[in-house]
């Protein structure tokens, strides 16, 4: 495979799109299943067979399209029609309509914020290829990146590129890729491994989901990219066993690329071998930390150990090892294509690029957005997300999950970007972004992120393992109209104590809803123990307690 | 292919022990594959057992405290038979706010039953989530491997109803 046969695959791909007087793209994304979009997919193609369109119409599954909470999501091309809550039974309709008008009660309106407020450069595609064909992928520029890369570029090249880019590592710590992939390279050894960290762990977050449901080939892509600036001959995807259609796609995507040669020994003609694998997590939160990560694909138990050394010195199988986010290496073949200092015009000084965030809770557009960095929370709130349903007032809007805080309407003109969110006693996370409204009670939002690390803490050292605990059941009696104010002094006391203390990140970040409920809500803590009432109404005080874990 | 001395041969001659040993196989028998090969063991059986453990780790040469170690770990893993049916509660934190904790509740109330329980005719298992990734669904459940969202306490019931009746 050279450039020259990949742009034939694409002039191929092309004409024969452009042969179709229609393509209809019905999202598979999680979501748009969930609410039977596959029945609409198998009703839209037996109408276009039953009609003897099929030269014309070509129907196909797409990745998603963003506006979750609208599935089954179906789009049109090259008319750019976007229709919303499509069933079985709209398929007659929608098939008339191609050619004629739109069938305008199902349409989405797309010039809506929520699409136009959007800067696409990782979900530039989902949604308008089919993820199951990797032609599809090739024929809107997919892996020229890559062979640029091995032709044209050397791998201290590819290095200074993505510096160049200011790239930051989207898992949720923003440490800069180009700096990461430089340690691994210099690190002297035959062989070098390249994971890509796909074990989503946040709850409410769903962003490196729907990437690899919907484009898994640019993953593959970002992988190669990285295995070659760096010196590895293999990758990992470590996937979440929760999430079987995108280990489905992947799996696929790999086997499709090996296929043409993009994957395997000497890609492309050149010295370059590469080999990835899928391999699946088991369900626990922890394995996001790097370390631990790297034991359970070693097939132990995810328990993290102290750093340094850093996986980049010692690794899978103690080896250098390079780890990034799924969102991380599909940021890169845009910036091998297009150059870093294009990818570095996006964003703010420091947080360059754009950020997926999995917007979701008490708002109207609920859905998954790609934004710039540097956006502020109004916008993406009131603006991108339509503001709170119901009429309700907006309270908090929580960010990084469990290891995050919550942000209340004070500082909703803050610029979305890692220092900004930090500043504030949150962190950017992964792209969790779950907004509340008055019906939510913040003790218990602390409570319920407690009780989340309490569970997922591994064990291995005691601040983590007793001190979670130890929180929650402050947190449970405070719930319950039992605490006093000693107790809140003393949950401030194992805030400071956990956090310092603690091994990994998972415990580190525990206490940060806690402390950043304490710090803007004080006052529903404190009605909680001196009125002993919930002023939201979720605490079950005085009421005689249920029993539900 | 052979078996080598160290191979040691399935509990029984159910033909699922196969599709064990091919992925145990397919990692040349190396220590790694142990969480692999109880995903194999999990999907073809429904759970994990002592047999299943045991034979797991004379083959790839782990520790069995080791392999049990891990099975426990990892909250995928169970040990247990499910009932007939199961329903998955999401409890990310866009459901929990969205009124997941009602459904559970209102799941126990009719069944008697609380997260990681069985009703005592093996019909119904109620298992929780930390997060199914259909947020924008949220509340949203699992129905025997059907997600549904949107949902309210009673409808939550009567779609267990549904797939216990069909």
């Amino acid at each position: 495979m050279n450039i020259d046969e990949l742009q034939a695959i694409a002039a191929k791909e092309k004409h024969a799109q452009a042969a179709f007087r229609h393509r209809v793209y019905v999202c598979m994304g999680s979501s748009c299943v969930s609410a039977r979009s596959e029945d609409v997919l198998k009703a839209l193609e037996n109408g276009v067979k039953e009609r003897g369109l099929g030269n014309e119409v070509r129907v196909t599954c797409g990745g998603c399209a963003g506006l979750c909470a609208a599935g089954p999501m179906v789009k049109v091309l090259p008319d750019e029609t976007l229709y919303q809550h499509v069933s079985a039974d709209d398929a007659d309709a929608l098939i008339d309509s191609l050619g004629a008008q739109p069938v305008e009660a199902l349409r989405c309106d797309t010039s809506h914020p929520f699409f136009t407020r959007q800067t696409k450069i990782v979900l530039s595609e989902s949604g308008i290829i089919n993820p199951d064909r990797i032609e599809e992928y090739i024929a809107v520029g997919g892996y020229s990146a890559l062979l640029h890369a091995l032709n044209e570029m050397t791998p201290a090249e590819v290095l200074s590129e993505v510096s160049r880019s200011g790239l930051r590592g989207r898992g949720g710590a923003g440490y800069p890729t180009g700096l990461k992939w430089n340690t691994v390279a210099k690190s002297l050894s035959d062989i070098k491994y390249v994971i890509c960290n796909g074990d989503e762990g946040d709850p409410g977050a769903y962003m490196d989901r729907s990437i690899m449901e919907g484009d898994p080939h640019r993953i593959l892509e970002g992988m190669m990219i990285a295995g070659y600036a760096i010196g590895a001959q293999r990758g990992y995807i470590f996937v979440r066993a929760e999430y079987p259609l995108a280990i489905k796609r992947l799996n696929n995507a790999i086997k499709q690329a090996q296929k043409l040669g993009l994957l395997g020994a000497q890609i492309a003609g050149t010295a370059f071998d590469f080999q990835i694998e899928v391999r699946l997590g088991a369900g626990a939160f922890v394995c996001g930390e790097e370390t631990a990560l790297i034991a359970s694909i070693e097939g132990r138990r995810g328990s993290p150990r102290p750093r340094p050394p850093y996986p980049a010195e010692y690794g899978l199988w103690g080896k250098p090892t390079l780890i990034n986010n799924v969102e991380t290496f599909a940021n890169i073949p845009p910036i091998i294509s297009k150059g870093g200092d294009w990818f570095a015009q996006t964003g703010t000084e420091k947080s360059k690029g754009t950020k997926i965030f999995a917007l979701t809770g008490r708002i109207n557009h609920v859905g998954l957005i790609e934004v710039p960095m540097g956006i502020t929370l109004r916008e993406i709130i009131e603006e991108i997300g339509d503001g709170i349903p119901e009429g309700k007032r907006f309270k908090a809007v929580q960010t990084g999950g469990p290891s995050g805080g919550c942000i209340p309407a004070e500082y909703l003109d803050l610029q979305v970007d890692f220092e900004s969110l930090a500043s504030i006693g949150s962190i950017m996370g992964s792209g969790g972004m779950i907004v509340m409204d008055e019906t939510s009670c913040m003790v218990d939002v602390a409570k319920f992120f407690m009780e989340f690390c309490m569970s997922e803490s591994c064990g291995k050292c005691v601040p983590c393992r007793v001190g979670t605990a130890h929180m929650y059941d402050i947190l449970d009696r405070i719930t319950r109209g039992e605490a006093t104010l000693d107790d809140l002094r003393l949950l401030e006391e194992l805030c400071d104590m956990v956090k310092f203390t603690s091994l990994c990140g998972l415990g580190q970040a525990a206490p940060n809803p806690v402390q950043s409920t304490l710090l803007y809500f004080r006052d529903e803590y404190l009605a909680h123990i001196l009125d002993k009432t919930c002023p939201a109404g979720v605490c079950p005080i005085h009421k005689p307690e249920e029993v539900l874990s | 292919m052979a078996m080598t001395a160290q191979q040691v041969a399935a509990p029984t001659d159910d033909k699922r022990w196969r599709l064990v040993t091919v992925t145990m196989r397919r990692h040349g028998y190396e220590p790694h594959a142990l969480i692999e090969t109880l995903h194999t063991v999990q999907e073809a059986f429904g759970y994990i057992d002592e047999d299943a453990l045991y034979f797991v780790a004379r083959n790839l040469r782990v520790p069995l405290s080791r392999v049990y170690g891990v099975a426990t770990f990892y909250n995928f893993f169970t040990l247990k038979p499910q009932g007939e049916h199961t329903c998955v509660v999401c409890m990310g934190t866009a459901c929990y706010i969205k009124g997941a904790p009602a459904l559970l509740e209102a799941i126990h109330r009719t069944y008697e039953i609380k997260p990681g329980e069985t009703t005592p005719d093996k019909k119904i298992s109620l298992l929780v989530a930390r997060c199914i990734g259909a947020c924008g669904l949220a509340p949203a459940a699992v129905f025997d491997g059907v997600v549904a969202g949107n949902l309210a306490p009673d409808q939550v019931v009567q779609r267990i109803e549904e797939c216990v009746g069909s």
